[in-house]
C-alpha cells in the first residue's frame, strides 16, 4: 500500500498566518481596487480585474501588480521557463504572454495546491531535497504539473520533453526527474483512493 | 513504491522554518528584520546563534548567505549536533547582517564549512554546557552524570528534563570558556553525516520563498539601467522627452561613471566594481521600465570604451604560442633536453577556452531606499539584495554617496544563484545612485541582456603544451606556456598558473611560462576560478601523454603522484598524493575502468585538487558519426573529509557536474569591438534536462577537517569528458566549448 505524501496546506497557511505572512499566498487585493477594470483575469480561483498596458506580459502583472512573486523572471524570451504558469491547465511562459491574450483561468505556483493539500509534486520536491538556489523550481513544478495532469505515468523521455523548456542553472535535473516519478506514484495512488 | 510519510511534527518544522515566514516578512515591510524569532516565541538566548523557547522549539541562526550551496542548512546542523538537539525541534532563521555577532557573513571560495566548522561546534557545545549546568542545578545532581541528547538532558538514573524546561535557567548560566569546551565523538553523531533536506524547501516548492528580486517595500518604484554596449563608454544624451512621456515612466536620467564605488567583496576584485555610466529609468512597474529601456536612443561617448576583440585575441595568442617566450614562472632543470632527446616521444598541443558568463538564474537586482537627512539627522540608506558578501555594500554607500556605514542597513536575501557573480556589487551601486538621484525607494532589476553584457566573466585563455615521455613510458618533461589576460599589468582573477597544479607539484622536470595580453572586459570569480580551465588543459594533456606512452591512464596518473605524502604537511591547501590516489582508484573502480567498451563509447578520467578537495571523475560517453555526443554517466569520488549534510553534498556534486558539462559543451562569450555578442539564452544556452547524465557520487570520509563542496567537483568534469571522447573516437578536443569543435551535446 502506498502511503501518500500529502502535506496539509491549511496547516502551512496557519503557520504562516501566525507569522503574519499569509497575505502572500493570495493576490494582493489592494492592487485591484484602484484599477479601471480593463482586463478580467481569474488567478488561482480569484476573479479580478487589472488596468495595465495591453502588451504587459502576464508575468509582470502577476509579480508587480498582484504581488504574486512565486513566478519568476529569467529571460523574458521564452527560453528558460522560470515564468511558467498554467492557463486552463496548460503550461505557458508568462513572460511572453501579453495580458490581453490571456484566454483562461491562470494558476500560479501559489495556487497549485488543491484546497488543503500540497500538490504531490510539491511534496516530492521536499522529499527528494530537489532545490539548490530554488529560483527555477516554481517553473519546473508548474511544467511537471501540466505533464502529470495528462500523463500520470511519464517515462524519463516524457519528463525530458515536458521540462525541456525549463533551465536549472544549478543543475538539479537528476533530482527533478526522480521527484516527478515519485509524484506520479502519489498521484496515481491518490486517484485510486478516490 | 514505499515513500516516507512526512509527519505532522515534521510539517510543523518545515512550515515554521518556512521561517519563510520570517523571510517573507523581512522582504516586505521595510523594518521587519529586527523581529526575528525572539518576538515570535518567548525564547531564552543561550548565545548569538541559539535560542530555546519554553515549548522546546530551538531557533538556530544561520550566519552565511544562501545561494543554493546549502549553507543555511549545513551550519545549523553542526550547532544542533553539538548541542544534542533533535533536528526536528530546530527552526533555522537566516541571521541578520551583523558582523559583530556573526563574523564574516560571506559565501565564496567554498570556505564556509572550512572556516566555520569549529566555531559552530563551539556554539553548540557552549549551549549544551549551559543546558547541562541548568539541569545540574534544577535536578540537584552532578554535571558529570548528565548528558544532552534528543533535546533533553538525561541523568544516569534515567531522570531527564527537556531543553524547553531548562531554557530559562540555562540562559542564566555562566558562558563556558571556549578553551574548556569538549566536542562530541564523531562516532556518536546523529545529525552530522545524515541527509537533511534544505530548510527552505517548503517555501521554495510553494512559491513563497523571497529572493532579492521579490522584495517589495512601501512606496517602492521600479528601475532599469542601460549602460554603454561597449564597456567604459559614457552616456552624453538620450531621447529624454520621449522616454519620460511613455506610460508608466516616472523619471529618466543619466548617471556618470563613478569609480569611488569600486569596492568589491574580495580584495582581488577591488576597483572593478565601479559604477558604469548610463541611463536610468524609474517607473511604476518592471515592464514599463523594460519597455522604455528598449526605446532608448543614447548618444555615447566611446572614447575610452573597450576595443576587445575575441577573434584577434585568439589569433594573437596563436602567434605568441609559436614564438614562445613569456615570463618564466617555474624552470625544470632539463626540460629542453628531454623535449629534444630523440629517444623520447614528444607531443605539442594548443588548448583554448573561452570567456563564459555566470548567468545566475535570478538576474542581478537590488532595492534601495535612500533617505535624505533632515533637521540634524544624517543621510541614511536601507538596502535589500542577494549578495555573497552583503555587509560590504555599506562601503559603496559611504564611498560613493557619503552615507556613513552606521546609517546603512543591509538585508541579505536568498540568492537565485551566485557562482562568484554576487561577490561584486556593481548592481547595488547602480540601485543606490538611482534611489539617491530620484529620491525614491527603487528596485533595480537587470534584464537578462544586462546580466550577460555586464558580467564579471570567467576569463578565457590559451595554453601551449609540450611534453615528453621516456622509452620506458614515464613522464620525462612538461612545458606549459599560459597565454592569458591582465588588466593594468596584473593578471585578472583566474588567469595564469600558480605552479601548484599537477603535475608540477609532484614532478620535477616541469617548466611554466606565462604571457599576458591586455583586456578591458571585466573578469571575476566564476565557480572554481583558474581551476575550472587549468584542469581541462592539464588533465587532458596528461592523458595525451599517457596515450603517447601507451600506458593505462589510471596507472600513469597515480604513478605521477609518486609516494603517498602531503606536499605541505598539515596545510589543507596542499595536495595530498595519498588522498589523490585513493579517489582516482575509487572512481575508476566504481566506473568499471578497464572493461571493454562498445563501439562509439568510451571512459575518460580526470583528477583535480582545489579548495582543499581531492576529486576524481570518470565520464562515460557515446559519440555518433555526426559527432553528436552524450554523457551517459559520471562517476565521482570525493575526499572533503567528513560530510556534514549528505543530501546537500551530493546535490552540490550533481550540480557541479551539470554546470561543468553545460559550460564545456555549450557556452562562449565573445567580444566584438568591446561589445559582448551574446544577448540572451538563445545565444548563450544552458544545458537542458534531457542531456543530464546519471551521476554516481562516492565519498571517502577521511579524518581530515571537513571542507567545502560548492566548487571543487566542477573542474575535473571537462577533461573527463574530452578524455572519454578520445577513448570513443580517437579524436582529441583541445578547445571549449565543444560546439566549436563540431561536437553537439545531445
Ligand atoms: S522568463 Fe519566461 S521563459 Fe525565461
Ligand atoms: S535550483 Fe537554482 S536554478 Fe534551479
Amino acid at each position: 500500500m502506498v502511503s501518500l505524501l500529502i502535506v496539509s496546506t491549511a496547516v502551512l497557511v496557519q503557520e504562516l498566518q501566525k507569522k503574519g505572512a499569509c497575505e502572500h499566498c493570495q493576490p494582493d487585493k489592494s492592487a485591484w481596487v484602484e484599477v479601471m477594470n480593463k482586463y478580467k483575469l481569474t488567478v488561482n480561483g480569484n476573479a479580478l480585474e487589472v488596468d495595465v498596458a495591453p502588451d504587459m506580459p502576464l508575468l509582470w502583472v502577476l509579480r508587480d501588480k498582484l504581488k504574486l512573486t512565486g513566478t519568476k523572471f529569467g529571460c523574458g524570451i521564452a527560453q528558460c521557463g522560470a515564468c511558467t504558469v498554467h492557463i486552463d491547465g496548460v503550461a505557458v511562459r508568462s513572460c511572453v504572454l501579453p495580458v490581453s491574450a490571456v484566454s483562461g483561468p491562470v494558476t500560479t505556483i501559489e495556487g497549485l495546491a488543491q484546497g488543503d493539500d500540497l500538490h504531490p509534486l510539491q511534496s516530492a520536491w521536499i522529499e527528494h531535497d530537489v532545490p539548490q538556489c530554488g529560483y527555477c523550481q516554481a517553473g519546473q513544478i508548474m511544467s511537471a504539473a501540466a505533464l502529470l495532469s495528462n500523463n500520470s505515468q511519464p517515462s524519463d523521455d516524457d519528463i525530458d520533453q515536458a521540462l525541456e523548456g525549463n533551465y536549472c542553472r544549478c543543475g538539479t535535473y537528476v533530482r527533478i526527474r526522480k521527484a516527478v516519478h515519485t509524484a506520479a506514484s502519489f498521484y496515481n495512488a491518490d486517484k485510486r483512493n478516490g | 513504491m514505499n515513500s516516507k510519510k512526512i509527519s505532522r511534527r515534521n510539517l510543523f518544522k518545515v512550515s515554521a522554518i518556512a521561517g519563510g515566514g520570517l523571510m517573507l516578512k523581512l522582504s516586505l515591510p521595510a523594518n521587519a528584520l529586527e523581529d526575528s524569532a525572539t518576538t515570535l516565541v518567548k525564547s531564552s538566548e543561550l548565545n548569538f546563534y541559539v535560542q530555546i523557547a519554553s515549548d522546546g522549539q530551538i531557533t538556530i541562526y544561520a550566519p552565511n548567505p544562501e545561494m543554493g550551496q546549502g549553507i543555511k542548512t549545513t551550519l545549523p546542523m553542526i550547532i544542533a549536533e553539538e548541542m544534542g538537539a533533535n533536528w526536528d525541534d530546530v527552526e533555522v532563521v537566516l541571521a541578520p547582517i551583523d558582523p559583530a555577532k556573526f563574523g564574516l557573513q560571506g559565501s565564496g571560495g567554498s570556505m564556509s564549512v572550512t572556516r566555520n566548522f569549529d566555531a559552530m561546534r563551539r556554539m553548540g557545545a557552549s549551549a549544551r554546557e549551559m543546558l547541562i549546568g541548568a539541569a545540574s542545578e534544577l535536578m540537584e545532581v552532578e554535571r558529570r552524570d548528565l548528558k544532552a541528547e534528543a533535546s533533553q538532558v538525561i541523568h544516569g538514573s534515567g531522570r531527564s528534563m527537556t531543553f524547553g524546561q531548562l531554557a530559562s535557567v540555562a540562559a542564566q548560566q555562566p558562558v563556558p570558556v571556549p578553551e574548556q569546551l569538549s566536542f562530541k565523538d564523531p562516532r556518536s553523531y546523529s545529525i552530522i553525516g545524515t541527509s537533511v533536506g534544505s530548510v527552505d524547501n517548503l517555501v521554495i516548492a510553494t512559491g513563497l520563498s523571497k529572493f532579492g528580486i521579490d522584495v517589495d517595500v512601501p512606496g517602492m518604484k521600479f528601475a532599469s539601467y542601460t549602460r554603454c554596449p561597449r564597456p567604459g563608454g559614457k552616456a552624453v544624451s538620450f531621447n529624454s522627452a520621449e522616454i519620460k512621456a511613455l506610460p508608466g515612466v516616472i523619471d529618466a536620467f543619466i548617471l556618470q561613471p563613478d569609480s569611488r564605488s569600486g569596492k568589491a567583496s574580495m580584495a582581488f576584485l577591488d576597483g572593478l566594481a565601479a559604477l558604469q555610466g548610463g541611463v536610468a529609468i524609474v517607473g511604476d512597474d518592471t515592464w514599463s521600465v523594460f519597455a522604455a529601456k528598449a526605446k532608448l536612443k543614447v548618444s555615447w561617448d566611446e572614447r575610452e570604451a573597450s576595443t576587445d576583440q575575441w577573434s584577434k585575441m585568439a589569433s594573437d595568442a596563436r602567434a605568441i604560442a609559436v614564438k614562445g617566450g613569456g615570463e618564466v614562472k617555474l624552470a625544470g632543470a632539463s626540460v629542453g633536453e628531454a623535449l629534444s632527446d630523440s629517444n623520447n616521444r614528444t607531443l605539442e598541443g594548443f588548448y583554448e577556452f573561452p570567456y563564459v558568463a555566470h548567468v545566475c538564474m535570478e538576474p542581478m537586482n537590488c532595492t534601495v531606499d535612500f533617505r535624505k537627512g533632515a533637521s540634524g539627522k544624517p543621510d541614511a540608506m536601507e538596502i535589500w539584495l542577494g549578495s555573497q558578501f552583503p555587509n560590504q555594500v555599506k562601503e559603496i554607500a559611504e564611498n560613493m554617496l557619503g552615507v556613513k556605514q552606521e546609517n546603512v542597513k543591509v538585508h541579505g536575501l536568498r540568492m537565485g544563484g551566485g557562482f562568484g557573480r554576487r561577490a561584486v556589487h556593481d548592481f547595488a551601486a547602480e540601485a543606490m545612485a538611482i534611489s539617491h538621484q530620484s529620491g525614491l525607494p527603487v528596485k533595480l532589476t537587470w534584464t537578462r541582456t544586462d546580466d550577460i553584457h555586464n558580467d564579471y566573466f570567467r576569463v578565457g585563455g590559451f595554453e601551449n603544451m609540450k611534453g615528453a615521455v621516456s622509452p620506458d613510458g614515464k613522464l620525462a618533461a612538461w612545458d606549459q606556456h599560459y597565454i592569458g589576460f591582465a588588466d593594468n599589468g596584473k593578471p585578472v582573477i583566474g588567469s595564469g598558473l600558480r605552479g601548484n597544479e599537477l603535475p608540477m607539484v609532484a614532478f620535477d622536470n616541469a617548466s611554466i611560462r606565462q604571457t599576458m595580453m591586455p583586456v578591458a572586459t571585466a573578469c571575476g570569480a566564476w565557480r572554481a576560478p583558474g581551476s575550472n580551465t587549468n584542469a581541462f588543459v592539464e588533465q587532458s594533456f596528461i592523458h595525451e601523454l599517457a596515450n603517447l606512452a601507451e600506458r593505462d591512464h589510471v596507472e600513469f596518473l597515480t604513478e605521477l603522484m609518486g609516494s603517498r605524502r602531503w606536499i605541505k604537511e598539515g596545510n589543507i591547501s596542499a595536495l595530498n598524493t595519498g588522498r589523490a590516489i585513493d579517489v582516482i582508484k575509487l572512481a575508476a573502480e566504481k566506473a568499471g575502468w578497464g572493461r571493454t567498451m562498445p563501439e562509439g563509447t568510451g571512459l575518460g578520467l580526470a583528477f583535480y585538487f582545489c579548495h582543499a578537495a581531492h576529486v576524481a571523475e570518470v565520464a562515460e560517453v557515446s559519440v555518433d558519426a555526426e559527432r553528436n555526443f552524450s554523457v551517459k554517466r559520471v562517476t565521482v569520488a570525493v575526499d572533503v573529509g567528513p560530510i556534514i549534510n549528505m543530501s546537500g553534498a551530493i546535490n552540490q556534486v550533481q550540480g557541479s557536474i551539470v554546470d561543468g558539462l553545460s559550460t564545456m559543451a555549450l557556452q562562449e562569450i565573445t567580444m566584438q569591438n568591446g561589445r559582448i555578442e551574446q544577448d540572451n539564452f538563445h545565444q548563450y544556452p544552458v544545458m537542458r534536462i534531457a542531456s543530464t547524465p546519471e551521476i554516481d557520487v562516492h565519498f571517502i570520509q577521511s579524518d581530515n577537517k571537513p571542507t567545502g563542496l560548492g566548487e571543487p567537483a566542477l573542474p575535473p568534469l571537462a577533461p573527463a569528458v574530452t578524455n572519454a571522447i578520445f577513448a570513443a573516437t580517437g579524436e582529441r578536443i583541445r578547445t571549449m566549448p565543444l560546439s566549436n569543435a563540431g561536437y553537439k551535446l545531445v
